[in-house]
């Protein structure tokens, strides 16, 4: 008997449950098919402009720093100016996404190099899927477009984010990924971050800069419409 | 609704502790319940709650207990004991012993709807809002585990203690906190209940307080025990005595005037 | 891991008298307990998050089997691979088989408390490949050759002073004069000797807080960062989960995540919470060739079905020990094995057996704080005192104990004899204390007098006075 019959077996054993029952089938199958989404804290549940402000407060409180700007054309600049303010050197790498494929860096001091990190870069460049207010999260997935050794390697990463992507809750963020992906499929990787890497490891100190980036900044833009 | 001439039938549920060590306290609780408007009734039938036995894992004698207790206390409308964990153990313990026997089961159910803890039951049951007591001075009051998360109480001994002409209630820095006692707990290990008794000496003496109040008197012979190796000159007394002004007796721990 | 539960009192005694692990307690006391309040009175739905998350964990354990085999499924499906392991050897064999099949040298390691259950460092360095703790907390024990004491914060019981201690014994290619007294700097230094360590590692291993059988994904939560790239740096990453850890969906995960970090550090959220299936896809610029899950068993079986299923709920976030009067005396490392405090006097029995680790629960006072804060509401006092049930029924408890509690309980059901016996006996111990009040030292009460003084009794018996009141 394998390993896989036996433990299965054993559960069942203790359970007094027999193979092939079909009410039990059917509760793990409709518990799969509906997730139920359970109790939704109504902290999330604001119209958008709010929304886009309890994200911010709950970012600025886990220590990101957090800059509204009018649109993704603006994120060189913004970009420039906060490298410059942390006495950071003016080079950044990011991923392939779209959103962030367009952006003009001609006019920018900042050097800039696209694929995953190696773990030499300063700083780093991606684009969240989706914002999740209730704890001031950015929710990042993997592949080419935003690779995830951006989101952990590099001293500073800063996150561009659209307002109307900022949603109140994990419930949505989830349904907006499903919408993406697919039914019971997930991206290899969804990170989902809340400010700068942090220990309280040594006697009990919150300490910011652990394993993962320094700081954290945000660029959320434009405004959040009515949806 | 109570009419003025129709009194409470209450049957006091001593516990081993203040029967043994402390009756005054049992005494205070007798005129606390008779100024309330009760007449009070001692089933001779009791000895203990069986926590004892309970917490050491033998069933079968704390089973035993359990029927003697629910027999003797048969006919008394309201059960009222001066202790929140014997209480919590009549009312939330009994009928988990009895899983195999629906009938005993449903009389510890039962039985259960009628206990009450002493000062819940004045403030919740008697509705009374204050007493007549006096007393001077500044009071550290501890909250035992058992009536504060099995039976909630919290409140109902303040409301009461701040109706004492002349008393000051000071607030431990940790109002949840363990004493130690913990029934066998304390001599199975005690080191570390003395560690732990010794942190809660210390809450104690940090407010300034000059007596200690609980409704409970395990907590209460343990904690005094500590002051008093510790050479501290904290009173300690049951707070059924405060409140039924019979404070003229030696605290706990202190001698006999001469 | 050597087991030292049965020697809890001596392990106690010399925590008690530690004072660097005095000092350090200190900072649990001061800090876990007001940052939960704060976290927990901030969330009005906080409370019914408790029952919901306790529901819906009831309802996977009634179904395990089902759920494990859907999960399996989808890892399956995603590119992954699943091992079942029904003990701790097993699990052992299984790990060190896809370490051996990609010549693994290094191997960095997230937080798991299952591979300290299993032993896994002890086994890999015996078999000459060199495991590399990553979160800071386990680094510091791994550096001082300790197990962690606390299950979130491994290294709560090391002080400031013994962390730069212990890194300037061990990193000795870094100048001797560099200024370590600030704690930032330490940080910094483990940020950059562990960095190197994360890029040479050819196999990552981590725990899983969730696995989730709706998509095949395993959910890391740390605030360092350290599980991410240990996961997505090496060619293989290796998740180590026990059976109980499968959560049917992603809002099932959701309803349960927000009471952890609360619980655990009084964040609303962990720093970093990351949700992995499989390898890397086409087209994935980074992340692990190969990605296995090992689950395990060892015990939990057992449990299912018994007095202990709802042990089974617990979610390892550490609110029931911050809160614990014993452990905060005390200390981890005196419970003896893996698991400290309510959740591992529990655990431990079931998991090793009660006659090795009676003593666990038995050294509580059943304040009931633990199952106060439990998110996931599980009765810890009161499966402690099925283990003593459990002890008692078995003569596991000291005779002289069982024998005195025999007689007291022989005569505590004959009311009569009961109340006779105790009339002389009062008289004659309050007698004795009627000078002083009390008792420094009194024959067969050592126990109580080693500590504290022993108040005298009034004297006569409430009911021997209520007699002859009528």
């Amino acid at each position: 008997m394998s390993q896989r019959d036996t433990v299965r077996s054993a559960i069942r054993r203790a359970l007094h449950a027999g193979e092939g029952d079909a009410t039990r089938d059917a509760a793990v199958a409709e518990r799969l098919g509906q997730r139920p989404r359970g109790i939704v804290p109504k902290r999330g549940d604001l119209p958008p402009a709010e929304r886009v402000a309890l994200f911010r407060t709950m970012a600025e409180r886990a220590d990101a720093t957090v800059e509204q700007i009018g649109k993704t054309d603006d994120v060189p600049e913004a970009v420039a100016r906060y490298l410059r303010d942390r006495n950071l050197p003016a080079s950044l790498r990011m991923g392939a996404d779209a959103r962030l494929a367009s952006l003009d860096w001609s006019g920018s001091p900042i050097d800039v190099a696209h694929g995953p990190s190696d773990g030499n870069d300063t700083a780093a460049l991606s684009h969240a899927t989706t914002g999740i207010a209730e704890i001031g999260a950015v929710v990042l997935t993997s592949g080419p477009d935003n690779p995830t050794t951006l989101n952990f390697l590099p001293d500073a990463h800063v996150v561009v984010i659209d307002a109307g992507d900022i949603v109140g809750d994990y419930e949505t963020a989830w349904d907006r990924i499903r919408v993406a992906t697919g039914d019971r499929t997930m991206p290899r990787t969804v990170n989902i971050i809340v400010g700068p890497s942090r220990s309280g490891d040594i006697q009990q100190t919150i300490l910011l800069g652990a394993h993962g980036p320094r700081n954290v900044h945000i660029l959320i833009v434009g405004e959040a419409d009515g949806g | 609704m109570n009419q003025p001439s129709e009194r409470r039938k209450v049957g006091l549920f001593v516990t081993c502790l203040v029967d043994l060590f402390r009756p005054g306290v049992g005494f205070a609780a007798v005129r606390l319940l008779e100024a309330a408007g009760c007449e009070v009734h001692v089933p001779v039938n009791q000895t203990c709650c069986g926590q004892p036995a309970y917490n050491s894992g033998d069933t079968r004698t704390t089973r035993a207990i359990a029927e003697q207790v629910i027999e003797a206390f048969a006919d008394m409308p309201y059960v009222v004991a001066p202790s929140g964990s014997c209480a919590g153990m009549l009312k939330k313990h009994y009928p988990l012993l009895f899983e195999d026997s629906p009938e005993w089961k449903a009389r510890a159910e039962e039985f259960g709807g009628r206990v009450s803890e002493l000062v819940s039951f004045l403030t919740d049951v008697c509705n009374v809002s204050g007493v007549k007591a006096g007393f001077d001075g500044a009071v550290a009051y501890h909250d035992s585990c058992s009536g504060l998360r099995e039976l909630g109480i919290r409140e109902q001994p303040r409301k009461l203690l701040n109706s004492v002409d002349g008393l000051e209630i000071r607030e431990l820095s940790d109002r949840e906190a363990c004493c130690g006692f913990g029934g066998t707990f304390c001599v199975k290990y005690p080191e570390i209940s003395g560690a732990i008794v010794d942190r809660k000496a210390d809450d104690i003496l940090a407010t300034g307080a000059d007596t200690l109040l609980a409704g409970d008197l395990g907590c209460l012979l343990n904690m005094a025990g500590k002051l008093q190796r510790k050479g501290g000159t904290v009173r300690v007394r049951h707070v059924a005595e405060v409140l039924a002004g019979m404070t003229d007796t030696p605290a706990i721990g202190e001698p006999e005037a001469r | 891991m050597e087991m030292r539960s049965p020697t809890f009192k001596a392990n106690a005694h010399k925590a008690l008298h530690d004072p660097n692990l005095q000092q350090a307690l200190g900072h649990v006391r001061a800090g876990f307990i007001d940052k939960r309040q704060k976290a927990v009175d901030a969330l009005p739905e906080f409370e019914a998050l408790r029952d919901n998350a306790r529901d819906i964990k009831n309802h996977t354990l009634a179904h395990l089997d089902l759920y494990l085999d859907a999960y399996e499924e989808k890892v399956i499906e995603s590119g992954g691979k699943v091992h079942w392991a029904s003990t701790a050897e097993d699990a052992r064999r299984i790990v060190l088989d896809i370490c051996r099949s990609v010549d693994a040298r290094t191997v960095t390691k997230g937080k798991t408390m299952i591979a300290e259950e299993i032993a896994l460092n002890d086994f890999l360095e015996d078999q000459g490949i060199e495991p590399v703790e990553t979160d800071l907390g386990e680094y510091i024990v791994q550096l001082r050759r300790e197990p962690p004491s606390h299950i979130i914060a491994p290294a709560v019981h090391v002080t400031k002073d013994q962390v730069e201690a212990d890194f300037r014994r061990t990193h000795t290619d870094l100048p001797p004069d560099r200024d370590l007294s600030e704690a930032q700097s330490l940080l910094t230094e483990a940020r950059g000797v562990l960095r190197q360590r994360f890029q040479e590692a050819d196999v990552g291993i981590t725990g899983a807080n969730f696995l989730i059988a709706e998509t095949g994904t395993s959910v890391i939560v740390t605030n360092e960062g350290n599980g991410d790239l240990t996961q997505i740096l090496p060619k293989v990453h290796i998740v180590l989960a026990s059976i109980e850890k499968v959560t049917p969906t992603l809002e099932d995960v959701s309803q349960i995540l927000r009471l952890l970090a609360r619980s655990a550090t009084g964040q609303d959220s962990s720093n970093y919470t990351t949700f992995s299936t499989g390898p890397r896809r086409e087209g994935d610029p980074d992340g692990p060739d190969q990605y296995h899950v090992v689950l395990l068993d060892n015990g939990r079986t057992s449990m299912l079905g018994t007095h202990y299923q709802e042990m089974l709920r617990c979610i390892r976030c550490g609110a029931c020990m911050n809160h614990c009067p014993v452990y905060q005396e005390v200390g981890g490392h005196s419970y003896g094995w893996v698991y400290p405090g309510p959740m591992g006097a529990v655990l431990t029995p079931a998991l090793t057996g009660v006659d090795k680790a009676g003593h666990l629960p038995n050294a509580s006072s059943f304040c009931g704080r633990c199952e106060q804060v439990c998110p996931m509401r599980i009765p810890l006092p009161s499966m402690m005192r099925h283990w003593r049930e459990d002890e008692f029924e078995r003569h596991l408890s000291p005779p002289t104990f069982r024998w005195g509690l025999g007689l007291w309980g022989w005569f505590a059901r004959r009311p009569r004899l009961y109340q006779f016996a105790t009339k002389f006996a009062m008289r004659v111990l309050g007698n004795l204390g009627s000078r002083r009040g009390r008792f420094r030292k009194l024959p067969l009460a050592g126990g109580w007098t080693s500590e504290r003084d022993l108040p005298a009794p009034q004297g006569a018996t409430f009911q021997e006075m209520w007699a002859e009141r009528k």
